[in-house]
């Protein structure tokens, strides 16, 4: 621990050196290290810039990236098209380097930013997009942030942010066969609800976590969000020393001595507590419009009157078109999506794979793996999974958010019914009227082949 | 930027709860918005439904939402308050919000206003009694009335939405004000190797 200090959380060891200034009236000036901008969400903050006559602070310190409207399956749209353009433009401008489609290092941001090793433990990280938690997997302070905190950053290269209260959750145990860092989030969800981490930094601990590769906690983190967190992490250790290491920016021996310090201190409070056993938790999927509407695949579609909010369980029945009782495992299902920031990395395509290798999507099923980067599509296809995809009956796209945000031509049609890698069921999330299961690669995956909701223990 | 110190107009009795910031502005609300304007496509699937609140005539220059519990929940898209804005609201009130939609109504002077559950039933009661009536949100007081003086609510409010409403301080500027030592601390405490933020495209 720092001297003079008691014992400290990972998260406020990462926290504190970026503290600027504390102001009187609550938040931090905070310290930005790495500033993440893709297309959807950033052409107003350099708008905003550019009307105050100002410039990035930190070009260095930024990276731009085309990830949430870039063409996966198809042809650009002209809105897609425009906006990518927008955002290569201001990067120019402004000498932010930018991995623009077609790139062989683009993807999506937060598959993009750990995979080349632009993420680091002790950072503080932020993107226009939620799910910037995602990196926390890393031991980096990371969050989502607005268009106008965009525009912050770039001009000074910090935000003014309250401090947010630490949430410990500990997932202890060992996860059983069929069971992943996913299931593990909807269990979490399922259990607490979607607003259980609110306000909160979450670090995720115990045997359960530590066990986990980096893909699957970066699966983790990412779901934080959907936990209601402002950010998650877990601290760094050999796993993922090892990870950056095999990273175009390995790690020097000063920077691994260093994270090794990164790790709450015994004694160290957090202002709350969850736990979970990571031995009861079964594969797990979505029924309603909240990810806090999850079941474990053997379950059937609860009573509305069971659950905390039966008025927003009934909508979401009434939306998902389900009735109270249904075995889950018997919804039939029109497509599968195996993509997203959440399960699009080379692990996730693995275990997809390994369920749909000798195996064919069922009839009437429209299937897509969408690889979360084009160097996660390069290995999938020197491993020759794209050819395990194509066989079974997947369309095997390119890099990009693809169906997990339906803003980029692939869309779910009216009515259907998607199993999905995704991290939000929300009404109209994958295309207007679409209906969203949540699931794990490998759930998906056999859920293609029954033509039903499934898990993949249960294919013959 | 001139402070805003209370807001005072037609109340919405919302109702919803976990309204995600999707369903307040859908991806596929570009279309609309880039012709009509953002307000234009506020909860524009929702609008598809006749008998949606937002489409009764009564509420057509509301200024006040009064929601129910995780409201803006989800996507980071500062777009969703760029629709409430546009649409006309100043103020929303719900038992809860989602963290990132909450700090996005700050930079566009829109009060998320914490409101007790019990006195969110109230207010929506009152409200539904007496449609098109109006209310009063205090900022500096932290309540909400009727403006008939019928009642008043505590509701919470952050102190630093409060100081940013009310002052109506420039972030750019305050933040400005720090940034020699924004700098050193980013030259000295930032974590990174020198070289590792040396990404260009051609170097990859």
């Amino acid at each position: 621990m720092a001297p003079g200090t008691g014992p400290a959380t990972l998260f406020e060891k990462v926290w504190r050196p970026h503290v600027v200034a504390t102001l009187d009236d609550g938040p931090d000036v905070l310290a930005i290290d790495l500033h993440l901008v893709h297309e959807a969400s950033s052409q107003q903050a350099f708008e905003e810039l550019q009307s105050r006559g100002l410039r990035a602070r930190h070009p260095d310190r930024t990276l731009g990236i085309t990830d949430h409207v870039v063409p996966v399956t198809g042809p650009w749209t002209p809105r897609a098209r425009e906006w990518a353009e927008a955002l290569g433009a201001n990067c120019a401008t402004h000498g932010i380097p930018c991995l623009p489609y077609g790139h062989r290092r683009q993807g999506i941001v937060h598959v993009v930013g750990p995979e080349l090793g632009l993420t680091r433990p002790g950072m503080t990280v932020v993107c226009g997009d939620s799910h910037t938690s995602t990196h926390g997997a890393l031991g980096a302070v990371a969050f989502g942030i607005g268009t106008s905190q965009a525009a912050h950053v770039l001009a000074t290269q910090a935000l003014l942010v309250s401090r947010p209260k630490t949430m410990e959750v500990r997932v202890d145990g060992r996860l059983r066969p069929g069971a992943t860092s996913k299931d593990i989030a909807l269990a979490l969800i399922g259990r607490h609800g979607n607003l259980a981490g609110a306000g909160h930094a979450v670090e995720f601990r115990g045997a359960a976590v530590e066990t986990l590769s980096v893909e699957a906690r970066m699966t983790l983190c990412n779901m934080g969000i959907e936990l209601g967190a402002r950010m998650a992490m877990i601290a760094p250790d050999e796993t993922t020393i090892g990870y950056l290491r095999g990273t175009p920016r390995p790690p020097a021996p000063a920077e691994i001595a260093r994270w090794r310090t990164l790790r709450t201190d015994g004694g160290a409070g957090f202002d709350s507590r969850l736990t979970l056993d990571a031995g009861t938790v079964a594969p797990h999927v979505t029924w309603g419009t909240t990810p806090a509407h999850a079941v474990p695949l053997d379950g059937t579609v609860p009573d509305p009157r069971s659950l905390p909010d039966p008025e927003l369980a009934e909508r979401a029945l009434a939306y998902m078109d389900l009735t109270p009782g249904t075995p889950v495992s018997s919804i039939a299902i029109d497509a599968a999506f195996i993509g997203s920031c959440t399960n699009s990395r080379i692990e996730d395509l693995r275990a997809a794979a390994a369920v749909l290798r000798g195996r064919r999507v069922a009839p009437g099923v429209t299937a897509l793996a969408a690889p979360g980067s084009m160097s996660v599509k390069a290995q999938a296809e020197a491993e020759g999974l794209d050819e395990v995809f194509r066989a079974a009956g997947f369309a095997w796209g390119s890099a990009g958010c693809s169906l997990c945000i339906a803003a980029n031509g692939d869309v779910v049609p009216v009515g259907a019914r998607c199993a999905s890698t995704t991290n939000r069921n929300f009404q109209g999330r994958q295309g207007t009227g679409s209906r969203t299961h949540l699931m794990s690669p490998a759930s998906v995956a056999a859920s293609a082949v029954a033509g039903r909701l499934a898990e993949p223990g249960s294919l013959t | 930027m001139t402070g805003i110190s209370q807001i005072r107009g037609v109340a919405v009795p919302f109702g919803y709860s976990g309204v995600d910031t999707d369903a307040m502005f859908p991806v596929s609300g570009e279309p609309i918005a880039e012709e009509h304007g953002f307000g234009a496509a506020l909860f524009w699937r929702w609008r598809a439904d006749p008998g949606f609140i937002l489409n009764d005539p009564v509420y057509a220059d509301a200024r006040i939402l009064v929601a129910d519990a995780d409201f803006g929940i989800g996507s980071s898209r500062e777009t969703a308050v760029w629709a409430l804005a546009g649409a006309g609201f100043r103020a929303v009130l719900a038992p809860s919000f989602g963290d990132i939609f909450r700090a996005n109504c700050v930079r566009n002077r829109v009060l998320a206003a914490v409101i007790e559950p019990a006195a969110r039933e109230r207010v929506h009661a009152y409200l539904t009694a007496h449609p098109g009536a109006e209310l009063i949100a205090d900022i500096v007081a932290g309540t909400v009335a009727a403006a008939d003086g019928a009642f008043t609510e505590a509701v919470g409010i952050d102190g630093f939405a409060r100081h940013c409403l009310v002052t109506g301080v420039d972030e750019f500027g305050l933040l400005a004000s720090y940034q020699e030592h924004i700098d050193r601390v980013l030259a000295t405490a930032g974590p990174l190797p020198p070289g590792t933020h040396g990404v260009t495209a051609s170097s990859q």
